[in-house]
């Protein structure tokens, strides 16, 4: 599903390279976490996976399609494949949770009728039934995040990657979140997780793939967080 | 496409002072620069008539003129106007030689005074007879004139370049004045509808993230965009239409103004400045707004 070949990032202006000649392979329906320090080039992973930047060297494969290779214009219908979440939420403050739902599907173009459909749906997949007509600063960071989970998950991506979703929460909260990854994960997408939260990689026992420096130290199937 | 007719709208309703200020640069530079077409049609209207045909006219006399060479009360006899024209033609200065009846004179004059009041004012013989001379060199008129002036049956000598030279003057200085004062605007305006799009899609730029997250297209994500300031330039153009309309308007109905030239501009000049004038303001719009969206838009 995601393919890195000898991939290397290096930003204008900088010297040291962000991300060096990574290869990872991760397969349709894995959950990988991303571990390392601050700096050790996991968000330069996530954004070169969504062609925010492309590659310095190397090829990069989603969802089948070659990435650094796609031009500009097809970018949009790559990230239509990926969904997206972040730490801090990024919800629109004067949207209902129904209407922050609903946008991702509006601006794609998808019918009222679709809208209809997939918004309660997911909101329910979430567990947020009955809470649609909140808005966003009504709810606890939790519910936000699940809000943002729910406009990453509603056009059903094949992939969806996570920068740090539970960065802001509490570690109770943090397990509810991680249970409907999971259970997204079991819909059959793939789930890429950056995160500094080594309770929950211990515990949830999922391959675990280390960056130091740009470079992977540790690519482990049930892996644990391994480091201080 | 309701999203984006919504954005649109909340867009012009936050913004509205700025809209209100974007509308009025563009109403008053694409007016300016509408004037400096019809001012510019207007000059070439002139010209076209007079200037570029004929340097030289020389008058022959009637029964109605009087002057040094005429006999009063008599027109110039076949064999003078035969003089004149010879001399005329063996001039070396001299590149062509046209003949202008009464009746063409009274053709031309009927034609540049369609619809005024003194248009049956005169008659046909009444119109005085002339030779349209056409020179080498338009400067060196001295010696054709003086070669004729002097010749019996010749009323008056007119250096038509000299006649028409001080309203050519004027027009043209009015053209570039116009013209430059509305390329300024238009300039000014172009920077305003550029901040203005720069500002509202700074107001916008969390909707503009997660819907290139979602995978929004391009043109979805700078439509409403689009839509505002093409509202607010299509309000703009309306306005400087308005305003070409009622200087036509000023100008053909006005019959102080139309007696004081022949050749007026009128609809058609008219039409062709609000054209130009739309065009324009079509493109000033657009052009700043895709440079001003376009680094939201880089993916």
């Amino acid at each position: 599903m995601i393919r890195f070949d000898d991939v290397s990032k290096t930003y204008d202006g900088q010297r040291r390279a962000a991300l060096k000649n990574v290869d990872l392979e991760i397969e349709k329906g894995e959950f990988v976490f991303l571990v390392g320090q601050s700096g050790s080039g996991k968000s330069t992973f996530l954004r070169l996976v969504l062609r925010e930047y492309r590659p310095t060297r190397g090829r990069i494969f989603v969802a089948g399609r070659e990435v650094n290779r796609l031009h500009n214009w097809k970018i949009p219908g790559l990230r239509r494949q990926i969904g997206t979440v972040f730490q801090d939420f990024r919800l629109l403050p004067g949207k209902t949770v129904h209407e922050n739902v609903a946008f991702a599907l509006q601006v794609i173009g998808r019918s009222r009728k679709d809208i209809r459909q997939l918004v309660p749906e997911t909101l329910e997949l979430v567990g947020l039934e009955g809470k649609g007509d909140r808005l966003p600063e009504e709810l606890s960071g939790g519910e936000q995040q699940r809000v943002a989970i729910a406009r990453a998950f509603v056009n059903r991506p094949r992939i969806l990657i996570a920068d740090e979703p539970t960065g802001n929460l509490d570690p109770a909260t943090s397990v509810g979140i991680m249970k409907l990854l999971d259970r997204i994960n079991r819909t059959g997408a793939t789930v890429v997780m950056a995160t500094h939260d080594s309770s929950i990689v211990d515990q949830m026992r999922k391959r675990v793939v280390q960056l130091a420096d740009g470079v992977v130290v540790r690519d482990q199937v049930k892996g644990v967080y391994g480091y201080q | 496409m309701r999203h984006i007719f919504s954005e649109t709208w909340s867009g012009l309703r936050r913004h509205i002072t700025m809209v209100v200020a974007v509308v009025v640069t563009t109403f008053v530079s694409l007016t300016l620069f509408g004037a400096g077409l019809l001012v510019y049609q207007q000059a070439d209207l002139l010209k076209g008539r007079w200037y570029d045909r004929v340097e030289i006219s020389v008058f022959l006399c009637t029964q109605a003129t009087a002057g040094d060479n005429c006999t009063p009360g008599a027109d110039i006899t076949d064999a003078e106007r035969e003089q004149v024209r010879q001399t005329l033609e063996s001039n070396s200065e001299v590149a062509a030689v046209e003949f202008e009846t009464k009746e063409q004179a009274y053709a031309e004059f009927q034609e540049a005074f369609d619809g005024s009041p003194v248009q049956d004012s005169l008659t046909v013989d009444q119109m005085q007879e002339s030779f349209r001379v056409k020179l080498v060199d338009p400067a060196q008129f001295e010696g054709v004139v003086s070669a004729v002036a002097g010749l019996p049956g010749v009323q008056a000598v007119q250096d038509m370049r000299e006649y028409l030279q001080p309203l050519i003057g004027v027009l043209q200085a009015l053209q570039i004045a116009a013209m430059a004062t509305g390329g300024l605007l238009l300039l000014a305006a172009a920077l305003q509808i550029g901040n203005t799009i720069r500002m509202a899609a700074v107001a916008r730029r969390r909707e503009i993230g997660i819907m290139r997250l979602v995978g929004a297209g391009n043109l979805y994500i700078m439509a409403p965009f689009l839509l505002e300031s093409l509202i607010a330039g299509v309000l703009g153009i309306a306005l400087a239409c308005g305003a070409i309309v009622a200087m036509v308007l000023f100008l053909t109905a006005n019959p102080q103004v139309s007696l004081q030239a022949g050749a007026w501009i009128g609809w058609p000049e008219g039409i062709f400045a609000m054209v130009g004038v739309a065009i324009v303001g079509i493109v000033l719009s657009i052009v700043p707004t895709i440079i001003a969206t376009r680094r939201y838009l880089r993916v």
